[in-house]
């Protein structure tokens, strides 16, 4: 007779797992009401900390080769699969998902990673271009990453649309504050933990656990985030954000595709260069 | 200057004197800071002391590719550090090389900035390895040019090595040069003085001298300014004061970037050394980018939310 070891759900910030500043957590249940968890409920501070830190890990991502942010994407795929097991059972016992559905949204999880990780070299090709002028001038429009995006993660399938939420976000160059589902919270500590084993650098992702009314205000009128994945709050909170977010123009969107590259243009920005002929 | 403490100016009297000196108890330093770090400062006390650590900053550019646009425009930034908000004070000094004190002080005189202090690191700077008529050159030069302030480094290997007296008259003969005017800060560099005993005893080396403020570090090696450093610092100016009645001030420089280190440091200066050293005449941080921070902190209070570095310079 043995005791099981219990996991202790903890944050995810600059390549670390802290607990909450707050030290607080907060009670999860499973699909039939059981007790399931206790995740962190991250505080002001924790959202203030992983800003920073994406910040910092921004100039050093975006700056890598896109081939090499594609290469570490495809390495995160990787360590998700040998995962299969673990993001089952959470799925199991959040959503009350039978084995089987849990097991095909953790395989089209992993595809739609290594969808997005393909985009990484390709999207500046497709969405950037040369353009006409009339002058003597090149003119190249090339998309560039909008900086630090936060990204309110939908409850339901839990695992896919984190993936869906955060693959495009760091694909594109940007860094990522991924705010887990406050009900559905596990499958976002576990793909932390593939994150932090994988090669993706200290600070491009940043997880955390809470309530959503509370990061709501927070990010919102945080003037160090430059855009917001919204897909997972409500229509009512929709509009808060964007009224918070207005301060600093925020580019706040929601999405119900799971595969598009909107998800990635939508938080680039497109920077234009002329170039004189003949030089 | 202050030398009533010992017999006579000789090297043995001083060394007599330093002997007197209690060890520094190192893990109850270590223990002490550490307590004093967790202290909180919210609402109204944190707007009070982000004010005054603004008063407090020694506004510090000491690099190789320094240019007279970036020292005028760090002047600038001294005197109006937020010009979107004309409520926020002034900075406590420019620090600059040598051959920048004079478009400092231009760059601040036409800036409206007359009675901020330009300080000038001087004798050989940063490693201090020069002649001594090198080093009172160095210093004559920056008083010339208009340097209110001198940051002097000490002879690290001279005192190392125990050649006190050597140290000592250095010291002294910059303070001779410096006079009642200008404010004399001595570097102890404490990251190369290896223990916190030395600290001490550098402490009192540089008070005894004539040191108008004891400094931690040039910014150029780490560690630079642990609370352990400062610890001592603030203790043993406290205690310099009870000995001969006069308040020399502490200056930490390096590794301050955050408004939380900096509050920190003041609530060492509070508990240590005690209320009266909660003043830009006698407590100075020597810091580059802790300006920008104190700024956001600044805005974060004033507008609830937090701010983005877009919105405070990039130097």
């Amino acid at each position: 007779m043995r005791i099981d070891v219990m996991k202790t759900y903890k944050l995810f910030i600059n390549g670390s797992f802290p607990r909450s500043e707050s030290g607080r957590v907060y009670e999860v249940k499973d699909a039939k009401g059981k007790f399931l968890a206790n995740p962190c409920l991250g505080s002001r501070k924790d959202l203030r900390e992983s800003v920073v830190a994406a910040r910092t890990a921004h100039h050093g991502w975006s700056s890598a080769t896109a081939f090499n942010r594609g290469q570490v994407l495809y390495r995160v795929a990787e360590i998700m699969q040998g995962r299969s097991d673990q993001f089952v059972a959470e799925i199991i016992a959040q959503e009350g998902a039978t084995p089987i559905s849990a097991k095909t949204q953790v395989q089209s999880a992993i595809d739609t990673w290594v969808w997005y990780a393909g985009w990484c070299d390709k999207i500046d090709s497709i969405s950037g271009s040369t353009n006409p002028v009339s002058g003597p001038y090149y003119n190249f429009s090339i998309p560039e990453s909008l900086g630090v995006v936060a990204i309110f993660a939908d409850a339901k399938p839990s695992l896919l649309n984190l993936v869906a939420s955060l693959a495009p976000i760091i694909a594109s160059g940007n860094t990522a504050i991924l705010i887990a589902n406050e009900k559905n919270p596990l499958c976002a500590i576990t793909l932390a933990e593939c994150i932090s084993t994988s090669d993706v650098p200290a600070g491009v992702v940043n997880v955390l656990t809470g309530k959503f009314d509370q990061f709501i205000s927070w990010a919102g009128a945080h003037m160090d985030i430059d855009g917001i994945d919204a897909t997972g709050v409500s229509k009512g909170e929709l509009t808060e954000l964007k009224e918070l977010g207005a301060e600093n123009l925020k580019r706040i969107y929601s999405f119900s595709e799971l595969q598009s590259t909107k998800r990635m243009t939508n938080f680039m920005e497109v920077k234009t260069v002329w170039h004189p002929i003949g030089i | 200057m202050n030398s009533t403490l010992l017999t006579d100016n000789s090297e043995a009297s001083l060394k007599k004197f330093l002997k007197t000196l209690a060890p520094v108890d190192a893990v109850g330093a270590s223990a002490r800071v550490e307590m004093l770090a967790t202290r909180s400062i919210k609402t109204s006390s944190k707007n009070w002391a982000i004010d005054l650590a603004i008063r407090m900053v020694d506004l510090t550019t000491l690099e190789g590719a320094d240019t007279p646009g970036k020292v005028k425009a760090l002047c600038a930034k001294g005197v109006y550090p937020d010009p979107t908000d004309l409520s926020i004070p002034s900075v406590g000094a420019i620090c600059v090389y040598n051959d920048m004190v004079k478009i400092a002080r231009e760059a601040l005189d036409n800036g409206g900035g007359k009675n901020i202090p330009v300080a000038a690191v001087t004798t050989a700077f940063p490693s201090g390895r020069a002649s001594m008529e090198v080093k009172i050159q160095d210093t004559k030069d920056a008083i010339a040019n208009g340097a209110s302030e001198i940051d002097m480094v000490i002879d690290r290997g001279a005192f190392l090595a125990g050649n006190l007296g050597l140290v000592f008259d250095e010291i002294k003969a910059i303070k001779e040069i410096c006079g009642k005017d200008v404010h004399l800060k001595v570097i102890l560099e404490t990251g190369e003085l290896v223990t916190l005993d030395n600290v001490r005893k550098a402490s009192y080396l540089a008070m005894l001298a004539g040191g108008d403020f004891i400094k931690t570090s040039t910014g150029k090696i780490a560690p630079a300014a642990t609370a352990p450093v400062v610890y001592v610092m603030l203790e043993a100016v406290r205690d310099f004061y009870k000995l001969t009645g006069v308040r020399i001030g502490v200056k930490p420089a390096g590794g301050i970037r955050n408004t939380k280190d900096a509050m920190k440091q003041l609530v060492l200066v509070n508990e240590i050394a005690g209320p009266e050293w909660l003043d830009p005449s006698l407590f100075r941080i020597g810091a580059s980018a802790l300006l920008n921070d104190l700024l956001m902190q600044r805005m974060k209070m004033r507008d609830g939310y937090y701010a983005s570095p877009n919105y405070v310079t990039l130097d």
